[in-house]
């Protein structure tokens, strides 16, 4: 039978950072996509994001979050981004947050729905645990995925985000 | 490299169901991966069953957060596993079943929900049976016509 799990790309920053990693041109055979990533940005004051954004579309995003801090669970939402928590510059060095999203049907001319669960460790003091529901609400085909630092200015040094496609049949 | 992760069947309704069955599933993978994407016509948690085994033969325990707060729930003696959660918004669960074909150990259900407007939800059920998953029913809810169920079949070798 077929390979149905496939690498599509593999984006990684090199020295000097990048301000994003983005994959275009997202064939259109696949069912699913995923996206496994392990990223660090330049932001130095505390635990930053990392935005998903489809199409260059920066807008009818929304997401229900539920935060595990290591001491206390808690939960919110907002109606601007999709986002993982990732490590930043203060983070202790050579530490990245991990995460995977999940978009499932990114062809079909539905809202899309995505699955994120992110991870970041200061090995010295923080750690943060994310569970992330998240809605683009925009029925075209996803076509490219760009990955944007919430707070800081661009990702660090071997940041690395690799996309998959899962077809169904 | 031979593939270890393989579609075993899709369902895309094509008007509103109130459930689907997967049935002979085959007993030649290690793990079993249903991920269920689409709306339903109310707010509902998803229920799953094995072998159309009704009794109160499983166990969730809930871990979920709603915007506002972190709450956890469980019950132990019930006739389904919980297997997510669809709303009117377009919503996505992700459900592994472990070992499903072993004739020894009790099943594990791990899964991870996103509905979206509603919860986001990762949780554990069991099914306290040492029989091989050959079929499973997926309900709970009115599933609205464009919902998408597929079962994958992942090898471990």
């Amino acid at each position: 039978m077929a390979t149905t799990y496939e690498a599509i790309a593999t984006v990684t920053v090199g020295s000097g950072g990048a301000a994003n990693m983005e994959f275009t041109s997202i064939p259109q055979t696949y069912t699913d996509l995923v996206i496994k990533a392990s990223t660090r940005t330049n932001y130095g004051t505390q635990a930053d994001a990392c935005i998903l954004q489809f199409n260059s579309n920066s807008s009818s995003y929304s997401m229900i979050r539920l935060q595990g801090s290591g001491s206390a669970a808690s939960s919110n939402s907002n109606t601007t981004n999709i986002r993982a928590v990732t490590d930043e510059d203060n983070a202790t060095a050579n530490t990245f947050g991990s995460w995977e999203a999940y978009v499932p049907n990114y062809t079909l001319s539905n809202n899309k729905s995505v699955s994120l669960d992110s991870v970041m460790e200061n090995n010295a003091t923080a750690a943060e645990q994310n569970l992330v529901a998240g809605l683009w609400s925009n029925t075209a085909a996803i076509t490219s995925i760009k990955l944007l630092p919430l707070n800081g200015t661009a990702f660090k040094q071997y940041s690395t985000a690799t996309l998959y496609g899962i077809k169904n049949s | 490299m031979p593939a270890t992760y393989e579609p075993i069947a899709t369902t895309t309704l094509g008007s509103s169901a109130s459930s689907v069955t997967f049935s002979s599933i085959p007993g030649t993978y290690t793990d079993l991966i249903l991920v269920v994407n689409g709306t339903s016509t109310a707010t509902n948690g998803n229920e799953m069953q094995f072998n159309g085994d009704t009794g109160n033969n499983y166990s969730f325990t809930l871990l979920y957060g709603t915007g506002s707060a972190a709450v956890s729930s469980r019950n132990s003696n019930i006739s389904f596993a919980y297997a997510g959660r669809t709303n009117t918004n377009q919503s996505v669960s992700i459900t592994q079943i472990m070992n499903y074909a072993n004739t020894t150990t009790y099943k594990t259900v791990l899964t991870r929900a996103s509905s979206n407007g509603d919860i986001v939800m990762g949780n554990v059920s069991t099914w306290r049976s040492t029989s091989a998953i050959t079929s499973l029913v997926y309900a709970g809810a009115t599933f609205n016509s464009g919902t998408v169920f597929t079962l994958y079949g992942i090898k471990a070798a």
